[in-house]
């Protein structure tokens, strides 16, 4: 038995949600007496790094440089892999790449699948794990009932732990078995920092009035180093791209801190952001019901108070 | 080219979420239930718009209960030609990834869609497992998709960006926010909903893999702290000194 890890190298390097499930998984493994193993498919620097954050073994696949994501070969590969080491728990990111792989390395493994888990499990009595429901509404406690499962992490749900030391990783050869599916392009907007993952996210919706007033708000998402969202009649109306769109039907995200910005805060766009840790409100209304789901609010008229914001932010920068 | 799109039923957007028997089931006293927003939207949508422009059909399909006709029926409105109901409570994602599987696996769908996830259980689980369950590509989060009816073009989302593949044959895809633009069912279609055929099948069954033990409501915020507009360093200095989140 041990706990198998995958962690995603998207262009060659970890993330810190790669390191958060490699500290799962190490931690899980732990609990249970038994190893994690991490498993790094294509090109990953410095794979054995991994052994920081408790992982035993490092196996690296290397197959092709240039493949694309494609969920159809990589969970034959993870799948393959848990049972050569005898792993009966899968531990994945859940990312973009992440919920394409899970279901179908569940499926290989006829497994239980817990997705988009926010704690470590109880396995105490069978393996129980807490999970977000109801777009944020609400936290259900899930039981996986079978012998093998499989696991999708939420980032920023766990510390990170590096107290470990990196060990040698296993180089192995695979070839990737021949689909359908051919990546053509990918396109990263590069510099700014993916919504999923951010840490620090400035918000703003209708009471920017246009979408040519948004150089305020990507100026203090500038000064903080944050991400930039949106609420949905501000994509909708081209504004800004769906891609911002956080709530219900857009982004779900849990940032550390969330700026709204112009933003009523309807019970759709709550929804996807009221797992933050930190929400501050700016808005010209004190009766605009967001009010009662912040930390911290501002009321005034955006326009004065984000340049003001702005310019705080970058004193205390520069401190 | 003859598409499948997998509906789900979910609480209304702004249904309130509270639970019975102990906190083990969702309580659903006065709750309105609708077609999962991503699966009506986005899914449907593209689909039908992809057999106005090659030919074929869309069949609309449901793993649930008879009460989920009524959504099934909106589907078949907003312009599906035909639905299929496998007739069971829809328990875990598994059971209901198999039970879509075994139907599609006999009629050779071109397209498989879904939404990207569901909005009461926020899985994302059930596409990835129909996918491998048919062995087909997945392709998840789609914002744009082309086709001429084998060989398809598709966008889909990742973090920081997007990545464009194609591929050839049949998929497995997964619809998010960009791909179709909602529509609103017509008098017409409504009328026409009311006599396409909606067949009912048995469901295979097996053992929940996953059971949800209990809910919780999420902690409650203490309560909002003012900061004065003109004094945005005190708003800093608390996000800094007390909230340490910058
Ligand atoms: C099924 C369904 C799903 C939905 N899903 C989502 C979703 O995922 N995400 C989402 O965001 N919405 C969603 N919505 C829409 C949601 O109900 C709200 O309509 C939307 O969130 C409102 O956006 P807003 O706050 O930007 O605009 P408004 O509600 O118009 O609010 C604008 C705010 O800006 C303030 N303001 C105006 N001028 C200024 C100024 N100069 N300075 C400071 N403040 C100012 C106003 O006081 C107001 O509070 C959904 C709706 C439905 C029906
Ligand atoms: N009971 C169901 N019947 C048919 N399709 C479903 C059902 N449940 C989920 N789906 C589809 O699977 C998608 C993802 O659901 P989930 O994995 O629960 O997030 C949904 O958007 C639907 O398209």
């Amino acid at each position: 038995m041990s706990v198998l890890v995958y962690v995603e190298s998207p262009d060659g390097h970890f993330k810190k949600t790669g390191f958060e499930v490699a500290s799962y998984a190490s931690k899980l493994a732990a609990t249970m007496n038994t190893d994690a193993i991490a498993l790094v498919i294509g090109k990953a620097d410095q794979a054995g790094d991994l052994g920081k954050y408790g992982v035993s073994q490092v196996i690296h696949v290397n197959s092709n440089d240039n493949i694309g994501f494609d969920s159809q070969a990589l969970s034959r590969i993870i799948a393959d892999t848990a049972k050569e080491v005898n792993a009966n728990v899968v531990i994945l990111t859940h990312s973009s790449s992440g919920k394409a792989l899970a279901g179908r390395i569940a499926v290989r493994m006829d497994a239980g699948l817990a997705s988009g888990v926010n704690a470590l499990p109880d396995v105490s009595d069978g393996f129980k794990v807490t999970r977000s429901v109801y777009s944020g509404k609400a936290v259900a406690t899930v039981s996986i009932n079978t012998p093998n499962k499989v696991v999708s992490v939420m980032g920023n749900s766990i510390s990170v732990d590096a107290s470990g030391s990196a060990v040698t990783p296993d180089n192995k050869s695979v070839s990737l078995p021949a689909t359908k599916l051919q990546v053509i392009e990918k396109k990263v907007v590069s510099g700014s920092v993916p919504l999923p993952e951010a840490e620090l996210v400035v918000s703003a919706g209708r009471g920017m009035k246009g979408p040519e007033n948004w150089g305020i708000i990507e100026d203090l998402a500038a000064a903080l180093g944050a991400a930039t969202a949106c609420s949905r009649p501000v994509s909708d109306a081209d504004w800004r791209p769906h891609s911002e769109h956080v709530g219900q039907t857009g982004i779900a995200i849990r940032p550390n801190l969330y700026i709204a910005i112009g933003i009523s805060g309807a019970i759709q766009h709550l929804a996807g952001v009221n797992n933050s840790k930190t929400i501050v409100v700016i808005n010209k209304d004190p009766e605009a019901p967001f009010f009662k789901a912040a930390d911290y609010g501002v009321v005034g008229d955006l326009f004065e108070v984000v340049p003001r914001l702005t310019e705080a932010v970058k004193k205390f920068k520069n401190q | 080219m003859d598409i499948l799109v997998c509906i789900s039923k979910t609480p209304d957007t702004t249904a309130k979420i509270s639970f019975k028997n102990n906190d083990t089931e969702y309580n659903t006293d006065g709750v309105n239930f609708i077609m999962n927003p991503y699966d009506e939207w986005y899914a449907l949508v593209r689909a039908i718009e992809l057999t106005e422009q090659l030919g074929g059909s869309v069949t609309v399909l449901n793993v649930g209960p008879s009460s989920n006709d009524i959504i099934i029926r909106k589907a078949l409105a907003v312009g599906g030609a035909g639905a299929v109901r496998i007739d069971t409570d829809a328990t875990d994602s598994y059971t209901v990834a198999a039970n879509i599987a075994e139907y599609a696996k006999s009629k050779h769908y071109d397209m498989i869609f879904l939404g990207k996830e569901t909005i009461d259980y926020n899985g994302s689980e059930v596409g990835a497992m129909v996918a491998e369950l048919l062995d087909l590509p997945f392709i998840s989060y789609a914002i744009q998709m082309e086709s001429d009816g084998n060989s398809s073009t598709i966008t889909r989302e990742i973090e920081g960006g997007v990545e464009v593949c194609k591929v050839e044959g049949p998929a497995v895809i997964s619809a998010a926010p960009g791909l179709a633009q909602q529509r609103i069912p017509n008098m017409k279609g409504i009328m026409m909903a009311k006599s396409k055929p909606l067949t009912v099948v048995p469901a295979i069954l097996q053992d929940p893999k996953v059971s949800t033990v209990k809910y919780q409501l999420p902690p409650a915020k203490s309560g909002v702290k003012l900061v004065d507009p003109e004094n945005m360093d005190e708003l800093v200095r608390l996000l800094h000194e007390e909230a340490r989140v910058i």
